[in-house]
């Protein structure tokens, strides 16, 4: 499967889906125009990804920033991870946060309360 | 505030400034009006953020701060009605207050909507300002679990969020414009010591 690689700007996230290389990243700032434009092709490539997936999947956030329409996102992301453990997939996500920052600390607890899969909070 | 044709625009201004003149002693730092853009919001934010660098702002009130300037000028690129007067168009437009004392910065938006979503408007942020920590974070879970996109981009989180970030109450006011339209004004305060 192609890698998708997107650049991070000043108002998007760096985005690497990578499967030969075992990497998935979404990192950066989340405040695009159009969020829906945006993370169209994103959303397009898991859910490919989701009918043949590597063994295990590890995917990080390590956002420093998002904004509310942003959040939605991301929920519907991790909704289709916990779709592919349904079918018995293995995925991981390693949710990262500045050792400062409470609530993008909270933001990755709430996600774990709201979606059923193995989460773990990180700060760097 | 009465409004004339061609004068509201100003007169929204200095409504605002009027406002602010009679809250103690508020130092402001950003005025404006006009069209609000992806691009204006990016600038703004930019901006905002080198002056708080400048001053050592604690990074936590950087980060809030940043929140709800994100929010309120989005939400005026999104949900700003159009508002015509004579032959002036008014989309997308706003005003924009950044001002702070040595205990909170407090953010000003304002821009026209249609009266029919005053109601609206007015029951939800009663409600969220009236919810505690725990409701409003069930309230941000729900509503991003149920809340669908709209077409613009919003899911009506934003102003939940702002409530929950700063930890106060949002305050607004709306101001008659034309019999289909006024001027909603909405002020956040963050704390400069979090």
């Amino acid at each position: 499967m192609e890698p998708l690689k997107i650049d991070k700007t000043d108002d998007t996230p760096q985005v690497i889906l990578d499967v030969d290389n075992e990497f998935f990243e979404i990192a950066g700032r989340s405040l695009p125009e159009d969020v829906n434009t945006f993370y169209e092709p994103v959303l397009r490539w898991i859910e490919e990804y989701a009918h043949n997936p590597a063994q295990k999947t590890v995917f990080n956030f390590k956002l420093t920033y998002f904004n509310t329409a942003s959040s939605k996102v991301i929920l519907d992301i991790l909704t289709m991870f916990e779709e592919m453990i349904e079918e018995g997939h293995d995925v991981l996500v390693k949710w990262f946060y500045l050792e400062d920052d409470e609530d993008m600390q909270e933001a990755g607890m709430e996600y774990s309360e709201m979606i059923r899969i193995p989460f773990e909070i990180i700060s760097y | 505030m009465p409004a004339k044709p061609k004068q509201e625009i100003t007169g929204f201004l200095e409504y605002v400034f009027d406002l602010y003149q009679s809250m103690k002693t508020n130092e402001i730092k950003l005025v404006y009006e006009g069209k609000i853009t992806h691009q204006i919001t990016k600038a703004f934010i930019s901006l905002a953020e080198a002056q708080m660098e400048e001053n050592e702002e604690a990074a936590s009130v950087q980060r809030v701060v940043f929140h709800v300037l994100v929010e309120c000028l989005q939400n005026i690129s999104r949900h700003a009605d159009v508002y015509e007067s004579g032959n002036y168009l008014y989309s997308g437009k706003g005003i924009f207050l950044v001002s702070n004392t040595a205990e909170a910065f407090q953010i000003t938006t304002g821009n026209a909507v249609l009266k029919e979503k005053i109601l609206v408007l007015t029951e939800m942020l009663d409600n969220i300002n009236e919810m505690d920590d725990s409701h409003l974070k069930d309230l941000y879970m729900k509503q991003m679990r149920d809340g669908t996109l709209s077409e613009k981009g919003g899911a009506g989180l934003g102003l939940i969020d702002i409530r929950r970030k700063t930890g106060n109450k949002l305050e607004y006011h709306f101001l008659p414009l034309t019999d289909k339209l006024s001027f909603f004004l909405l002020t956040a305060i963050i704390p400069r010591i979090k």
